[in-house]
Parts: structure tokens; C-alpha cells; sequence
């Protein structure tokens, strides 16, 4: 798919549903400036769109989520991604991880982590705090394309789910925008998204 | 022309797959090389620029870390051969890479304190100085042979490193 091309894809049997399928954005964080220029480079080759930002803080400015005065200007924000390194100085990569999932706004947001150290314990913390995947340091091609592909196939599988009527999925899209936290959806919270992710994209193959 | 892009081409091969049998590149160097084309022709130049800035920049500050007129702070030390670690990982620079692990577990390990942990540490530090400096040098060869080949009229073989 070439960069800014759109993509109409029509879910048959029922549906009337048309996925246009914009490049996806993302944002990659990182203290290190070496690293952030190669993973830049790696999304930008993988077709994506990228921010790079240089910590957890400037992060959460970004994206409005630092109750700072730029939030209201953000409601159009679109980030498809995050991608951030675990040791950063200040807020770490969990740190932030944390925070997006806090958030009303980003909460569905996928967030990958990426870490020099292969540290059980780290990673099986990420996981459980809702990150996507837990990425080796240092980030190959093989990675990033992985990580598109999965993205791109969750973000098929929302809007299957909106295709066929899934109330459920409305309703929390509704509050998403409306920012109120009192819904009562226990089903999608208690699942990690990368447990709830792997057992959906079996039944994706069928899309592609 | 042709003879000269020919032997440009053969010194730049045989120097490329020397730099890797001699340790001082890995495949992450690879790596950067699949991410550089046409549109980015200065891809894997620019990202070594700024590796090398960040060694200049980290090791300054681990000497003056370990400047002993005041406390040394180990923990800070240990921070920046991370940082260093890390980076050098990115770029394929496996000799520095290797140095900064053991640096970083002399920095962590219980057995020296005080004066004496200084001392290796800096001794580990001079080490990193020396070898970063080593792959500048020869990364500027290397990248001095793919201008000539450019300005001869050739093309910069792919290199198969296996």
C-alpha cells in the first residue's frame, strides 16, 4: 500500500460496511536520538506516519493528556500507535503505558514497549498493564512490519465488530468522545488487549 | 573507467566484510544498510553522525563523573554506559557494544568501591574513547570508498556479509 493511498475494503455477507484505511500514525518515544531516528526510519519505510518525542512527559503533552491547556485543541488527534522505550529518565516507557490506559481518549490506543533488557519480569509487567508486544532492543524491519500488520488487523476487527451492530462497541466509542468513565463494559476491561488481540485474529484471516 | 569502478568496487567489498570479521560491525549494520535507498542515500551516514556525537558527549560526561576532586556518583556513570550501551547497539557497533557491557558491570559490581572502582572505570572509559574513535576512522574509509564509486559513475555493491 503506497503512503497516503486509501484503501476501501467492503466486508461482505450482510455488511455494508466500506474500511478506508488511511497510513496509520504513530507515536515513538524515546530519550535516545540515535534511536529515534532509526525507528523513524523504520516506520516511515513501513508506509506510517511518525512523531518522535524525546520523553514520557513530552508524550503525554502530545497527546493532551498532561492537564495542560492544549488538551481541547486535540479532539482530532489521531494516533493509531505508540511506540515507546521502557528506560527513559522521568517517566518510564510503563509509566506512560499506564497513563494512556488511563485515559479515556487513548485507552485503545495499542502501545508497544521496547527495551535493551530481556527482563522477564518487565516485560510479563507491560503485558499486564495492556501493552500490544514487548519489543527487543535493538528494533529490526522484521519487528516494525510485524507490528504494522497486527495493528492494521485490529483495527479491521473494530470495525467488523462495528459492521455487525456490536452495541457494545458504540456505546464505548460514544463515551470515549463524551469522556465519561461510568461505563460498566467489565468484559473489555479485565482482558489485556494482547491476550483479547491474539484470540480475535484468528478469525481474520479470512479479511486478508 | 569501467577497470577503476571494478577495483573501487572489489576494495570497498573487501573492506566492508573486514570491518565485520574483525568485530567491529554486527548484523544490526545490516540492518540500517536495508533502510537506506534513494529517497535516504545518507541514511546509515546520518544515523553513525549522530551515534558519534552521542559518544562524545556521554563519555565527557562520565569523565567528568569520575573527575575524584569531588564524589564520584557511580550510579551516573552507570546511567550514561546504559545510554551508550544502547546506541551502540542500534548502529551495529559491536566493539563499543561489547565494552559498554563489561563497563557497565564493573559499574555494578560489589567487589570495588571507592577509589579503586574509579579507576576501573576510567580505564573502561579510555577503552570506549579509543575504540569509538577506531570505528569513526574506519567507517570514514568505508565511506570515502562509496563516494568514489559514486563519483566514478558506479554503483555501491550490496555486500553479502555471510
Amino acid at each position: 500500500m503506497a503512503v497516503g493511498e486509501v484503501m476501501r475494503m467492503e466486508i461482505p455477507a450482510g455488511g455494508e460496511l466500506t474500511v478506508t484505511s488511511p497510513e496509520l500514525h504513530v507515536l515513538a518515544v524515546d530519550d535516545s536520538i540515535v534511536d529515534r531516528k532509526v525507528i523513524e526510519r523504520l516506520l516511515r519505510i513501513s508506509s506510517c506516519k511518525v512523531t518522535t518525542v524525546e520523553s514520557g512527559t513530552r508524550a503525554l503533552q502530545y497527546l493532551g493528556l498532561d492537564g495542560g491547556k492544549g488538551a481541547s485543541n486535540l479532539k482530532d488527534l489521531k494516533v493509531n500507535l505508540i511506540v515507546t522505550d521502557y528506560s527513559m529518565p522521568g517517566l518510564t516507557g510503563y509509566d506512560l503505558l499506564k497513563k494512556i490506559k488511563e485515559s479515556s481518549a487513548f485507552r485503545e490506543v495499542p502501545v508497544v514497549i521496547m527495551s535493551s533488557e530481556n527482563i522477564l519480569p518487565r516485560i510479563e509487567e507491560c503485558l499486564k498493564e495492556g501493552a500490544e508486544e514487548f519489543l527487543l532492543k535493538p528494533v529490526k524491519l522484521a519487528d516494525v512490519t510485524r507490528i504494522k500488520q497486527l495493528i492494521m488487523r485490529n483495527e479491521a476487527e473494530e470495525c467488523k465488530t462495528l459492521s455487525h451492530s456490536n452495541k457494545r462497541k458504540l456505546q464505548e466509542d460514544c463515551d470515549t468522545s463524551s469522556s465519561s468513565s461510568s461505563h460498566d463494559d467489565s468484559s473489555v476491561e479485565d482482558t489485556p488487549s494482547s491476550k483479547r488481540m491474539k484470540s480475535e485474529s484468528e478469525n481474520l484471516s479470512s479479511l486478508f | 573507467m569501467d577497470a577503476l569502478i571494478a577495483q573501487l568496487q572489489r576494495q570497498f567489498r573487501d573492506y566492508t566484510i573486514s570491518l565485520y570479521q574483525q568485530g567491529f560491525l554486527d548484523d544490526q549494520f545490516t540492518e540500517l544498510k536495508k533502510l537506506q535507498d534513494d529517497g535516504s542515500p545518507d541514511f546509515v551516514s546520518e544515523v553513525l553522525s549522530l551515534f558519534f556525537e552521542d559518544c562524545v558527549k556521554l563519555i565527557s560526561n562520565m569523565a567528568r563523573a569520575l573527575d575524584t576532586t569531588g564524589t564520584v556518583d557511580f550510579s551516573q556513570v552507570g546511567a550514561s554506559v546504559h545510554q551508550l550501551k544502547g546506541s551502540s547497539s542500534s548502529v551495529g557497533a559491536k566493539r563499543v557494544k561489547t565494552l559498554c557491557v563489561s563497563f557497565k558491570e564493573c559499574c555494578e559490581a560489589k567487589n570495588y568501591e571507592g577509589l579503586m572502582l574509579c579507576y576501573r572505570c576510567v580505564r573502561c572509559l579510555q577503552q570506549v574513547d579509543i575504540e569509538y574513535k577506531a570505528l569513526k576512522t574506519k567507517l570514514q574509509d568505508m565511506f570515502n570508498l562509496e563516494k568514489q564509486i559514486i563519483q566514478a559513475g558506479g554503483i555501491v555493491p550490496q555486500v553479502d556479509i555471510n
